[in-house]
């Protein structure tokens, strides 16, 4: 146990440096001045009818975005999970990707579908991006992969025959169904939706881009607050609004989760899928393939396509260009500098979520470690925007000074990573049995060496998964980095964001294209992840 | 305490929160002894291989292998061999990566590796078996292939977990008859633990019956059966036949009525067991009245349930063409060489 302790202390120590006393630093810079803390401020501020209009948004577009993810994505989740049918693996795949995919991205994909000029626009003069609708469709995008994941990896190792059991206790299959699978599940589709409120609260580069000035979640108010109206102490109020609330959500997840894990008996994955039977069955996959191809396939298709807008490859060619107005450097230098960024990002997300997940594998950890599980994941829900000003104002004094240093941009990107990582990896290595090592260990094999005779090599593939999936959300991080990288070396999601804010047909065009190069890296990372893909991995 | 004992127990405890699950056994094992520790599940039997083994530390007691205190020694380092209950093959690892891991650790060389573990396969009856995958073994395979596991780095003391509870009968029935010639020619010395009497009785030189943590028996197959030492240990080998009895000079009483006893019987209050052999069915007028109750074919005898008017229900064996049909009435005699005196 004391080891184990140990091997907490340095991601705590990593977590309280760059995560907790940057966000206490902005936090007390907006609400402490000469006469101490300013505490009434909150009541001020939650008294302005804008901040009340924001709050009521930010609720209920994440309530209603949550709704919609689940109705289209749970039928999803249940065809992974019981056919079998040729290609399935690529359409894992293909629903995988808009998860990995930058929030400006995403956003820049819906803005060529509904926006103006857009592609709805042009055949039938529908516009969405005025309207909540295309912040909706593309939160259901974005977490549709979240469900089926979540979702149909429990269903698929759900034991049918407990379903059979009812069956011939004289359930009819509805009851069946009804009786025993979905309270099964009910802890999973819980989590998930957890999940997807979490994110589509915290939602920032889709609002950013899609919501005008008529929509707006806290995250962008905050972000608001903090570059245009320069009001720290409403964003540091905001910041700690959102924290509560994100808080609190985590702590139901980190519930449902423990629950899913107690109580079930799982059957091996391969074993339950079967081929699709019947004009039914063969509808409903037709359903959710059509579902696929115009929900999540088409927006990206169109991106691609407005990228070749103009004559063909000049949006790409002026990529190259340095002679911008934009930056002071070619926009496609963002892709040298999101690559190595993104790697050093990994590489210390996997260090630091790698220890953490290993001290946590214990089962009958105590409440701390379980408290510090939950710790972990808050990162991926409290403001970005105040993590990256919270760099800048916090980490600007020796030993810590780091403002010049192009470390700055990973240490943000990998606060992301590490809850993607310890979610892949623990669910590997408490899977690992026990005896398994304890068998080593009669054999010979000193702790160590048992570990890495018989963990590694279980979750070596584990490991692969996390870097991956550290690496796409590193290179997509767009909250933090938009305030830390420096102008001179900007990372991909910040280049189409600000080339997205200038007017002109040209940076518009470039805006898609680098889009697809950012869409192209993300999906060609995520396809080398399926084919790692093992069955315990992919709580998201 | 025997001098040449490999291994011994002293007083050894272990708990599990307000549980003691086992509770200050003594027990050694001699060199080249095979003893196999037998109990109901829950006795304690696993925490006492894995004591000795080093993966369940001691809340008091002394576990010595040698001689020597094992307290301060990791479960590495003491050179005890475990089979495990479900083998714990390494799943990543073929046959032969699995048989050469205790070698591996001990830094033996790649020649020698191979030697040795074609010879344990050999050993095993698994010769050419070396490249394939452990998920693609039989039950009986695999169980083959954790004990060659457990014999290749030479263990001075092997212990196996249930060795063939997962099996089917035929196949534990031969394994455990060559397991036991196997043993006798390699000279291993084993400590082994069961819930089978049958494994245990025809693997085993001496027999140690658990009981809640607490050896409640120990010593020869034979002596075991025939005399188990107590009403719980009686039971446990499957005799029905055990009651409260107050035994006199010739015979005792119990609630059977008068049962004759062996003369060198102990006298008072004791345990009775009379082995359903010594239940002889005569005609209905005769001895105690009964009802037969059930029948049960056992293959060379049928077991006959006796119901007796207002006591406890008696285990009879009779030969297949004379037995009775249930409802039938029957008198019962009881035969004194049959009946042991417990306690």
């Amino acid at each position: 146990m004391a080891a184990r302790l140990a091997l907490l202390a340095v991601p705590a120590a990593f977590f309280a440096v760059f995560f907790a006393y940057p966000v206490a630093a902005i936090v007390a810079r907006g609400l402490r001045t000469g006469e101490g803390w300013q505490l009434g401020r909150f009541a001020e501020v939650l008294a302005q009818p804008d901040v009340r209009q924001v709050l009521w948004f930010t609720t209920w577009q994440a309530l209603v975005s949550t709704a919609l993810t689940l109705l289209i994505a749970l039928p999803g989740a249940h065809v992974f999970a019981r056919y079998d049918f040729p290609g399935k693996q690529l359409l894992r795949a293909v629903v995988t990707v808009p998860f990995v995919l930058p929030t400006v991205v995403v956003g820049s994909a819906f803005m060529a579908l509904t926006g103006r000029g857009g592609l709805l626009h042009e055949w039938w003069g529908v516009r969405l991006d005025t309207t909540v609708w295309a912040i909706l469709l593309a939160h259901v995008f974005f977490n549709y992969a979240v469900v089926v994941r979540t979702v149909g990896g429990l269903w698929a190792q759900l034991d049918p025959r407990q379903e059979e059991a009812a069956r011939m206790l004289g359930a009819s299959p509805g009851a069946a169904w009804r009786r025993v699978t979905l309270p099964a599940l009910a802890p999973a589709v819980a989590a998930a939706a957890l999940m997807v409120f979490l994110f589509t609260f915290t939602s920032f580069g889709v609002v950013q881009i899609l919501g005008g000035p008529a929509f707006s979640t806290l995250e962008v108010e905050i972000y608001r607050q903090t570059t245009e109206v320069f009001d720290l102490s409403t964003a540091a109020v905001l910041t700690m609004i959102q924290f509560v609330a994100v808080g609190a959500i985590l702590a139901l997840h980190a519930w449902t989760v423990r629950r899913r894990e107690s109580t079930l008996r799982l059957v091996d994955a391969s074993v339950t899928a079967r081929r699709p039977r019947g004009a039914r069955q063969w509808a409903l996959l037709g359903a959710v393939v059509a579902t696929v191809a115009v929900l999540l396939v088409a927006p990206l298709a169109v991106l691609v396509q407005r990228s070749f807008g103009g004559a063909g490859l000049d949006y790409y060619r002026a990529l190259t260009s340095e002679d911008n107005g934009v930056f002071l450097v070619a926009p496609v230098e963002a892709v040298g500098n999101s690559l190595q960024y993104a790697l050093a990002a990994t590489a210390i997300a996997v260090v630091i979520g790698g220890l953490a997940a290993v001290a946590l594998t214990r089962r009958d950890a105590g409440r701390l470690v379980r408290g510090f599980d939950a710790l972990l994941m808050l990162p991926l829900g409290v403001s970005a925007v105040t993590v990256g000003f919270g760099f800048l104002i916090a980490l600007d004094q020796p030993p810590l000074d780091l403002r010049a240093s192009w470390i700055l941009v990973p240490l943000a990107q990998a606060l992301v990573g590490v809850p993607f990582v310890v979610r892949t990896m623990l669910p590997v290595l408490r899977a690992v049995d026990v005896r398994l090592r304890e068998a080593a260990a009669v054999l010979g094999a000193s702790p160590w060496r048992a570990w890495r005779e018989v963990d590694l090599p279980m979750v070596r593939r584990a490991l692969l998964i996390a870097a991956g999936f550290a690496f796409a959300v590193s290179l997509g991080e767009f909250g933090a980095t938009v305030f830390i990288a420096r102008p001179d070396n900007p990372t991909l999601p910040v280049a189409v964001a600000r080339l997205l804010g200038r007017p002109g047909e040209l940076n518009y065009g470039q805006a898609m294209a680098l889009s697809t190069v950012l869409m192209i890296v993300c999906a060609a990372a995520l396809l080398v992840l399926e084919r790692l893909r093992t069955d315990r991995t992919g709580e998201f | 305490m025997p001098a040449d004992s490999l291994l011994s127990l002293q007083a050894a405890t272990v708990r599990f929160g307000g549980r003691t699950v086992l509770d200050s056994v003594d027990l050694s094992v001699a060199e080249h002894e095979i003893v196999c520790v037998l109990g109901p599940s829950g006795s304690g039997k696993s925490t006492l291989l894995r004591a000795v083994a080093g993966l369940q530390p001691l809340d008091s007691g002394r576990v010595l292998l040698g001689g020597r205190d094992q307290a301060a020694v990791p479960a590495h380092k003491r050179g005890v061999g475990l089979m495990f209950q479900d083998h714990q093959l390494f799943p990543q690892r073929d046959v032969a990566g699995n048989v050469a891991f205790g070698l591996r650790m001990r830094g033996v060389s790649r020649r020698e590796q191979a030697g040795r573990v074609a010879e344990l396969l050999d050993l095993v009856g698994l010769p050419d078996a070396g490249g394939r995958a452990v998920a693609a073994l039989s039950g009986g395979e695999q169980q083959r292939v954790a004990l060659a596991r457990a014999l290749a780095p030479s263990p001075r003391l092997l212990m196996l977990d249930e060795p063939l509870g997962q099996l089917d009968r035929s196949l534990r029935e031969r394994l455990v008859v060559e397991l036991r010639e196997l043993f006798g020619r390699l000279g291993t010395t084993v400590l082994a633990v069961t819930h089978d009497q049958g494994e245990a009785f025809a693997l085993a030189d001496r027999v140690v019956v658990m009981r809640d943590g607490r050896i409640a028996q120990s010593g020869t197959p034979l002596q075991v059966w025939q005399r188990p030492a107590d009403a719980f240990v009686a039971r446990f080998l499957g005799f029905e036949n055990v009651v409260e009895a107050t035994v006199g000079e010739e015979a005792a009483v119990t609630p059977w009525g008068k049962v004759p006893v062996p003369a060198d019987a102990p006298s008072g209050a004791r345990t009775l067991l009379v082995r359903p052999a010594g239940v002889r069915l005569v005609a209905a007028d005769l001895g105690l009245r009964c009802t037969v109750a059930a029948r049960t074919f056992r293959g060379t005898h049928v077991a006959v349930r006796l119901q007796p008017e207002n006591a406890p229900r008696l285990e009879a064996a009779c030969p297949l063409r004379t037995a009775p049909e249930v409802g039938d009435e029957v008198g019962v005699e009881f035969d004194a060489t049959e009946v042991v005196v417990l306690d």
